[in-house]
C-alpha cells in the first residue's frame, strides 16, 4: 500500500486521539461523581455494554465476517478484525481451558491508556479500560453469545501486560429445537 | 471511519448515561450540560494542542477562528464548518449545516428539544481549544432545524 501524505496520517492520529481524550475525560468525571471504584467499574461496563449493542452492526456491516464456527474462531475475529478496526492494535489471543471456551486477549499496547501515567493512588482498584470489557460483552450478546469478559491483568496496576479474559457461557438447551 | 462510529455512539452513550443518573439523583439538567461541556473543554485543550504543534502562528483572531472552522472541524467532523460570520466585534457565528452528532437523530424538528444535550460537549470543545491558543470565550449553540446548528462564539477580552 503506498504510503499516505504525512497530514491524512496525522489526522487519523488525531481522529483517535479525539476517543482516547474524551474517554479519558469520562473516566475523570465519573471518579469525581462516585466515591467507590466498584461503581466506576460498573458504570463504565454498563455504558460499555450499551455501545456494545450497537457497534456490533456497524462492525458486522464493515467487516462483512461470515459466521463464526467455533469459540476459538469468534475470539480471533475478535482480537484480529474488531480491535485492529477500532482501536488500531491487535492482540493475541491465547485458550485458557480445555474446554475451549475461555480466552485471553493479550494487549502489549492500549491505546486508550496513552495518555494515562498511573493511577492515582485513592483509585487503587480502578478498572480504567474496563469500557472494552461491556463493549465485548455487549457485542456478544447481539450475536446469541454469552459470554463473561473481566481484566485479568493490568498495566496501570502493574503487572506486565493488558489481559481481557472471555468465558463463553455455553447454553446447554441451545441448538434443540431447530425445525 | 471507524474511528469515528466509537466516538459517536461514546459521546451519546456519555449523553445518556449523565442524564439517567440525574434523573434518579437531584436531577439537575443544568449542571449535566456543565459536566458535559466541562469535559469537552478538557478534550479540547488536549486536542488542540497535539494539533497545532506543527502548524505556523496564527496571524490574528480571525485567522484561529478560521482554522478550527477548516482543519479543526475537518478532523473532528470529517467536514468543514459551512458558513463564518462575524460582526469583527468579537463575536463568531459558526453554522454547521449538517452537523455529524446530529444527524442520526432526525432531519427537522423531530426531538428538538433533546438537541442541546448533544451539543453541550461540542461547545466545550471549542472553548477548550480556543482557551488553550491563547482565547477565552463563552460558546453557546443553538439548533432550530436538525441536524443544522450554530455554534455563537463570544470573545472576552481579559
Amino acid at each position: 500500500m503506498s504510503r499516505s501524505p504525512g497530514r491524512k496520517q496525522e489526522n487519523h492520529k488525531i481522529s483517535r486521539e479525539l476517543f482516547v481524550l474524551t474517554y479519558g475525560a469520562l473516566v475523570a468525571q465519573l471518579c469525581k461523581d462516585y466515591e467507590k471504584d466498584e461503581d466506576v467499574n460498573a458504570c463504565l461496563d454498563r455504558m460499555g455494554y450499551s455501545i456494545g449493542i450497537r457497534l456490533i452492526d456497524d462492525f458486522l456491516a464493515r467487516s462483512a465476517v461470515k459466521k463464526c464456527r467455533s469459540y476459538s474462531e469468534t475470539a480471533d475475529i475478535i482480537a484480529q478484525v474488531a480491535f485492529k478496526m477500532y482501536l488500531g492494535v491487535t492482540p493475541s489471543v491465547s485458550c485458557n481451558s480445555a474446554a475451549g471456551n475461555e480466552f485471553s486477549l493479550i494487549l502489549d499496547k492500549n491505546p486508550l491508556v496513552d495518555f494515562v501515567e498511573e493511577l492515582p493512588a485513592e483509585r487503587a482498584s480502578l478498572c480504567y479500560c474496563n469500557l472494552l470489557c461491556g463493549v465485548i460483552r455487549g457485542a456478544l450478546e447481539m450475536v446469541h453469545l454469552a459470554a463473561e469478559v473481566t481484566f485479568l491483568q493490568d498495566r496501570l496496576k502493574g503487572d506486565a501486560v493488558t489481559e481481557i479474559g472471555i468465558t463463553f457461557l455455553r447454553k446447554p438447551e441451545d441448538r434443540k429445537h431447530r425445525r | 471511519m471507524a474511528d469515528e462510529a466509537l466516538f459517536l455512539l461514546l459521546h451519546s452513550e456519555m449523553v445518556a448515561g449523565l442524564y439517567r443518573s440525574a434523573e434518579q439523583g437531584e436531577g439537575e439538567n443544568g449542571r449535566c450540560t456543565t459536566k458535559l461541556e466541562s469535559m469537552g473543554f478538557r478534550v479540547g485543550q488536549g486536542l488542540i494542542e497535539r494539533f497545532t504543534k506543527d502548524t505556523a502562528r496564527f496571524k490574528d483572531e480571525l485567522d484561529i477562528m478560521k482554522f478550527i472552522c477548516k482543519d479543526f472541524w475537518t478532523t473532528v467532523f470529517k467536514k468543514q464548518i459551512d458558513n463564518l460570520r462575524t460582526n469583527h466585534q468579537g463575536i463568531y457565528v459558526l453554522q454547521d449545516n449538517k452537523f455529524r452528532l446530529l444527524t442520526q437523530m432526525s432531519a427537522g424538528k423531530q426531538y428538538l428539544e433533546h438537541a442541546p444535550k448533544y451539543l453541550a460537549f461540542t461547545c466545550g470543545l471549542i472553548r477548550g481549544g480556543l482557551s488553550n491558543l491563547g482565547i477565552k470565550s463563552i460558546v453557546t449553540a443553538e439548533v432550530s432545524s436538525m441536524p443544522a446548528c450554530k455554534f455563537q462564539v463570544m470573545i472576552q477580552k481579559m
